[in-house]
C-alpha cells in the first residue's frame, strides 16, 4: 500500500519500493511513501518494525538492497560525490539519545557543522548557536558538557545541533523515548514550535501515539516492514484496522494474550 | 534413520563452521584494508584539521613517552645483565655493548614500543570509536555531512604513524643508557671499551630500519584499533570485545609483520 498524498504534486521525499534485509532477515519489504514539502510526517510502529532502519535510509546512513530514496528529485544513492554532499547538507537529524559528541561542549557541538561547512566568523557562530539554543528553550547551557545535561536537555541540544545549518528536512529518531510524560510533552512542543518557525519538512519516527498525534500532519503505520496505512490524524484515529486501533489504545493484540 | 542422517550431516556441519570462520577471517582482513584505503584517500583532503592532528600527536607521542621510555630502559638493563653473564663464560664481555645497541635499535625497541603502544593507544582508539559508534555519534557525524573516516580516523592514524619513530628513537637512546649503566655500574665493565663497542658495529642503517619498522607498526596498530572500533556492534559489551580484539590482533600482526619487515629491510 502506498502512502501517497494526492494534494501535493512534487514530494520533498519519495521512497520507492524500498527493500532491506540484514543477515537474510527482511526488515523493510517494499516501502512506498511520499512526504510533501513543509509537512510533518510521523511514522509509527512497534519495536522492531523497521522504523529506525527506514529513517536511516532517508538520510543515506543505510543503503537499500532494492528501491530508491528520492529527495528533491535526486536519488540518495548518487554517484557524484558533490551531489551526495549537497543532498546530505539538506538534512538535519536528531538521534535517540542525542548522539552529542561527548568530548565537546554544548557550544562546540552546535558549532561543529557551522565550523565544518561554513565560513562564518566566530561572532556569527556564537550568535547562531545562541539562536538555536533559544529555539529549543535552553539558553545559557553553551559551556556545559553533554554529560552534565539531563536526557531531555540532551535531546533538545541534539535538536539545536540539527537545525544549526538551517536544513530543509529534519529527521527525528524517537524523540520521546525514555522520557517522563511532562518532559516528553515539552519535547513535542519544541518540535511543533520549530515547525512553525522554520521552513522545514519533518519526518519523525515514534511509538508514542500521544506524541505522534501532537506533532503530525500525517501519520503512517509501519508493520513488519511495510506501510499498512497513512492518513491525517483525524482519519487515522478512525481507521478500521484492528492493529492500528489496538496500537492507538495501547492494548495487546488477541494473538499476544495467552 | 535419525542417527544415520545425523552422522552423514556431521562432516557437512564441520565444513560449514570452517567456512563460516574463513568468511569471518576474510571479512576482518577486508575491513582492515577498506579502512586503510579510505584513510589514505582522505588523508590529503580538505579541510585539514590541524588541531585534531596535534591533539592526537600529543596523546600518542608525549603521553606515551614515560611508559615506552621505562620499557626501553629496563630492556636495555636486563639485556646487558643477561649477555654479560653469558659472554663472561667465553671472555667476550667486551662485546656486550655491541649486542645491546644492535638488538635494541634493530629489533627490541621498535617491537616493544609498538606492543606497548598497541596496548595503550590501539585499545583506546577501539574503545573511543566503538563507544562513538554505539551511541550513534559516528552516524551523527555522517548526518552532518562529515566523513567519519576523515574527521576521526585520519588524525589518529597519522599521529600514531608519525609519532612511533621518534618514540622509538628515544627508546633506542634510553635502552643503550640502561645497558651502559648496568654493565659499567653493576658488572664492572670498562666504560671506555663499553662505549666504543656500543658504536663500533652500529650502522646508521640499523637505526633507520628500526625507525621504518616503527612507522609501519604504528600504521598497523592504529588502523587495527580504528577498524575494530568503527565496526563495533552490540552496546557496551561490544565495545569491550572490540577493545580486546584490537590489542590482540594488533600485537599478533606486529609480531608477524616484524619477521617479514626484517627480511625485507636487512
Amino acid at each position: 500500500m502506498t502512502a501517497t498524498n494526492p494534494s501535493t504534486p512534487v514530494p520533498k521525499i519519495a521512497v520507492v519500493d524500498l527493500w532491506k534485509s540484514f543477515g537474510g532477515k527482511p526488515v523493510l519489504r517494499g516501502i512506498d511513501l511520499e512526504v510533501a514539502s513543509g509537512e510533518s510526517f510521523v511514522i509509527v510502529g512497534g519495536s522492531g518494525a523497521g522504523k529506525s532502519v527506514l529513517l536511516k535510509h532517508l538520510i543515506g546512513l543505510i543503503r537499500p538492497d532494492r528501491g530508491h530514496v528520492i529527495v528533491d528529485g535526486e536519488d540518495m544513492a548518487c554517484a557524484d560525490p558533490a551531489v551526495c554532499l549537497a543532498l546530505r547538507k539538506k538534512f538535519g537529524m536528531s538521534f535517540q539519545e542525542g548522539a552529542l559528541f561527548d568530548s565537546l561542549s554544548v557550544f562546540e557541538n552546535i558549532a561543529f557543522p557551522l565550523r565544518r561547512h561554513t565560513s562564518m566568523s566566530e561572532a556569527e557562530i556564537t550568535h547562531r548557536v545562541r539562536e538555536c539554543l533559544e529555539l529549543v528553550h535552553l539558553p545559557g547551557v553553551e559551556h556545559k558538557a553533554p554529560s552534565e545535561l539531563s536526557g531531555g536537555m540532551r535531546r533538545r541540544v541534539g535538536f539545536a545541533r540539527a537545525i544549526a545549518m538551517k536544513p530543509e528536512i529534519l529527521l527525528f529518531d524517537e524523540p520521546n523515548t525514555g522520557l517522563d510524560p511532562i518532559t516528553s510533552a515539552v519535547i513535542d512542543n519544541v518540535i511543533v514550535e520549530m515547525r512553525e518557525h522554520l521552513p522545514v519538512t519533518m519526518v519523525t519516527i515514534t511509538h508514542d501515539m500521544k506524541s505522534a498525534f501532537r506533532i503530525a500532519d500525517r501519520l503512517a503505520m509501519l508493520r513488519e516492514g511495510t506501510i499498512v496505512a497513512a492518513a491525517r490524524p483525524e482519519e487515522f484515529r478512525s481507521l478500521p484496522d484492528p492493529y492500528i486501533q489496538k496500537f492507538i489504545a495501547g492494548e495487546p493484540l488477541e494473538e499476544d494474550v495467552a | 534413520m535419525n542417527a544415520s542422517s545425523r552422522l552423514r550431516a556431521a562432516p557437512l556441519l564441520l565444513l560449514e563452521s570452517l567456512g563460516q570462520r574463513a568468511t569471518a577471517g576474510f571479512e576482518e582482513v577486508g575491513r582492515f584494508f577498506t579502512i586503510l584505503a579510505s584513510t589514505l584517500y582522505w588523508m590529503f583532503r580538505r579541510p585539514f584539521d590541524g588541531h585534531q592532528w596535534l591533539k592526537q600527536m600529543v596523546r600518542v607521542g608525549v603521553d606515551s613517552l614515560p611508559v615506552v621510555g621505562l620499557t626501553a630502559l629496563f630492556t636495555g638493563m636486563v639485556l646487558a645483565l643477561q649477555t654479560y653473564r653469558g659472554f663472561e663464560r667465553f671472555h667476550a664481555e667486551a662485546y656486550v655493548g655491541s649486542v645491546v645497541s644492535l638488538s635494541l635499535t634493530r629489533e627490541l625497541a621498535p617491537v616493544l614500543a609498538a606492543l606497548m603502544i598497541a596496548g595503550r593507544i590501539g585499545s583506546s582508539l577501539a574503545a573511543e570509536l566503538g563507544s562513538m559508534r554505539v551511541t550513534e555519534q559516528i552516524d551523527a557525524l555522517y548526518a552532518m555531512a562529515t566523513e567519519p573516516i576523515h574527521y576521526l580516523i585520519v588524525p589518529r592514524v597519522a599521529a600514531t604513524t608519525l609519532m612511533l619513530p621518534p618514540l622509538v628513537a628515544c627508546a633506542d637512546g634510553l635502552g643503550v643508557l640502561g645497558g651502559y649503566s648496568v654493565a659499567v655500574g653493576l658488572m664492572g665493565a670498562n666504560p671506555v671499551v663499553y662505549w666504543e663497542k656500543t658504536f663500533q658495529f652500529l650502522d646508521l642503517n640499523d637505526v633507520f630500519s628500526g625507525l621504518i619498522k616503527a612507522a609501519v607498526f604504528g600504521l598497523i596498530l592504529s588502523v587495527t584499533g580504528c577498524t575494530k572500533g568503527f565496526f563495533t556492534t552490540g552496546g557496551a559489551e561490544g565495545v569491550g570485545r572490540s577493545t580486546t580484539a584490537a590489542v590482540v590482533m594488533a600485537s599478533v600482526v606486529i609480531l608477524v609483520s616484524d619477521f617479514f619487515l626484517t627480511k625485507i629491510l636487512f
